[in-house]
């Protein structure tokens, strides 16, 4: 669909990305494992070690990024250069995109063929006017399929820093916040993300326990932003937030 | 929200299956519209008109759906196929449409019921692209010897996409008795699954009604309850009744199921005495009664 490119598309692309210093993508072959979720934890976290960061949901069917901040009735706007983000705080230390913000009614489905997706995840990569940020998290829809693929072609350019491959949390630390026995701490049949990552051969970041206060609190439209340092779940993710600043000085260096 | 810069917003788009796909004034930028103008964006008619043939001696098609993933569709289908399958006169087949993250032959140890997935190849399937959906969907459908079957069940991926379209337009959404859709009690899952119902409403695929999983979780020693997935917007219940749905049942989360998954059991018959086993009964007991219905009905305008 190489004609369906603005004719500026490469133009663009320079100008509205070249302030961004590195790209982390988020991704799971599974669904409702915490993607979003750890796309958001992993902002807040970056945040708080001062970094400026942007996340760009590509999940065109299941957008999640917009409520999670409690920003899902914000609209887009336009400058000269493309759209502006939506910021989360007034510091402007969190921007986001997301088709969450484009949609008229947010129960509208989003029922595209492979081209349109494509041609859409392209514009977000080219058309958002990011301005400088340190770290733009991708967030990414189940699978390994259009949006996935026009992800990381429109990206190559940009080198990725890498992805993070999320799996089912190990439950273990359930049985505190839940107040039961021993035996109901295991909820999901353990997966045991170590053992995979062992086997594929790539790094373990951490495991992030599930806390259903946190889930609580995002569910009632409470401030991420606010709840999120106080969670069980916050330790996990500074670590595994380190890591990626780790990697990303190495990258620099 | 108007102008986008390369109006990729088709507001008013006619429909792929339109005859005025491609050529309505709001097709004009959009990346399909050479796509839609060409015929390309649905299945040749009498293709689709031969693989319905085909079908002919399928007497009941299900579709499983939810805009969001990991709720369950998958176990729900298994379980469904087992539960449905337990009467010893009915054939039931299980069709797996997951093509990215195909989990039906694992959760049914590939035993009993006829089993079709494509994970036997997917080495080399990591990653499809758009056009390749429509042709496996339409190679599963015409290719498998389904028999003489009472149950056709459709398993999809997360979303309202591809697979999703290319199966209603190949089967057309008549001839499907409708879609069950799976949702978890919180909000973040629910506001997919409205969208998931929208789409059942464009594409005129009539809805059996939504399952609400993971609906609290008992602890299998001390018997307690508590909300792993909070419905602080209501859950499924609220959903079902301002969008005027069904609501077929609530299935509390029980660790065994996931076992039983993993082995490749079914739950069913591995707990019968679980809370899950009641409700999970009781759901496909009304989506039996529902297919009944659609049969006699249909009897009755021939």
């Amino acid at each position: 669909m190489a004609e369906a490119n603005p004719p500026h598309f490469e133009t663009v692309i320079q100008s509205n990305l070249s302030g961004v210093r590195h790209v982390v993508l988020v991704l799971s072959g599974k669904g409702g494992v915490g993607k979003s979720t750890v796309a958001t934890q992993l902002a807040l976290a970056l945040r708080q070690a001062g970094r400026k960061v942007g996340i760009l949901d590509v999940d065109l069917c299941g957008p999640s990024i917009p409520r999670m901040f409690r920003v899902q009735d914000r609209d887009v706007h336009q400058c000269d250069s493309g759209w502006v983000p939506v910021f989360v705080d007034q510091e402007k230390s969190i921007s986001l995109m997301s088709i969450g913000f484009l949609l008229e009614k947010p129960d509208d489905a989003v029922v595209w063929r492979g081209p349109k997706k494509n041609a859409l995840i392209k514009q977000f990569v080219a058309d958002v006017a990011w301005g400088d940020l340190d770290f733009l998290i991708v967030d990414t829809p189940p699978g390994t399929s259009d949006e996935h693929i026009s992800t990381v072609e429109a990206l190559r350019p940009y080198k990725p820093l890498g992805a993070i491959l999320v799996t089912t949390p190990q439950v273990g630390q359930l049985a505190g916040a839940l107040g039961t026995a021993p035996e109901c701490t295991n909820v999901f049949s353990k997966g045991g993300g170590e053992e995979l990552a062992k086997y594929a051969g790539v790094p373990f970041l951490g495991s992030v326990p599930l806390d259903p206060q946190l889930s609580q609190s995002l569910e009632e439209g409470r401030d991420f932003i606010q709840e999120f340092p106080k969670s069980s779940a916050f330790p996990a993710l500074l670590h595994i937030a380190q890591q990626v600043l780790d990697s990303a000085s190495q990258r620099s260096s | 929200m108007d102008p986008f810069p390369h109006n990729i917003f088709v507001i008013n788009c006619p429909g792929t299956g339109s005859v005025q796909a491609g050529r309505a004034a709001a097709c004009q930028g959009c990346p399909n519209q050479k796509l839609c103008a060409a015929g390309a964006a649905g299945p040749d008619p009498a293709e689709a008109a031969a693989l319905r043939e085909r079908l002919r001696c399928v007497k009941h098609v299900v579709l499983v759906l939810s805009g969001k993933g990991g709720v369950g569709k998958s176990t729900f289908s298994a379980l469904l196929a087992h539960g449905l399958a337990a009467d010893e006169s009915k054939q039931v087949a299980l069709l797996d449409i997951d093509i990215c993250g195909p989990s039906i032959p694992k959760m049914m140890g590939l035993e009993g019921e006829q089993v079709c997935s494509y994970c036997f190849c997917r080495g080399g399937l990591k990653c499809l692209v758009e056009k390749h959906y429509r042709f496996f969907i339409h190679q599963f459908l015409r290719d498998v010897d389904w028999g003489e079957i009472d149950y056709l069940i459709i398993d999809t991926p997360p979303g309202t996409s591809d697979e999703h379209l290319s199966i209603v337009q190949y089967l057309g959404a008549s001839h499907v008795d409708g879609a069950v859709i799976i949702t978890t009690p919180q909000e973040v899952s629910l506001q997919d699954v409205r969208k998931e119902i929208n789409f059942c409403h464009k594409v005129k695929l009539p809805i059996i009604g939504v399952v609400e999983n993971m609906s609290g979780f008992i602890c299998p020693k001390c018997k307690n309850e508590s909300q792993i997935f909070p419905p602080t917007t209501g859950g499924a219940e609220k959903m079902c009744q301002n969008l005027n749905v069904s609501l077929l049942g609530k299935v509390p989360l029980d660790p065994q199921i996931g076992k039983s998954c993993d082995k490749g059991q079914s739950f069913l018959s591995e707990a019968p005495e679980s809370p899950a086993t009641a409700s999970y009964r009781n759901i496909i007991q009304r989506i039996q009664e529902y297919c009944d219905l659609q049969h006699t009905q249909e009897e009755k305008i021939i």
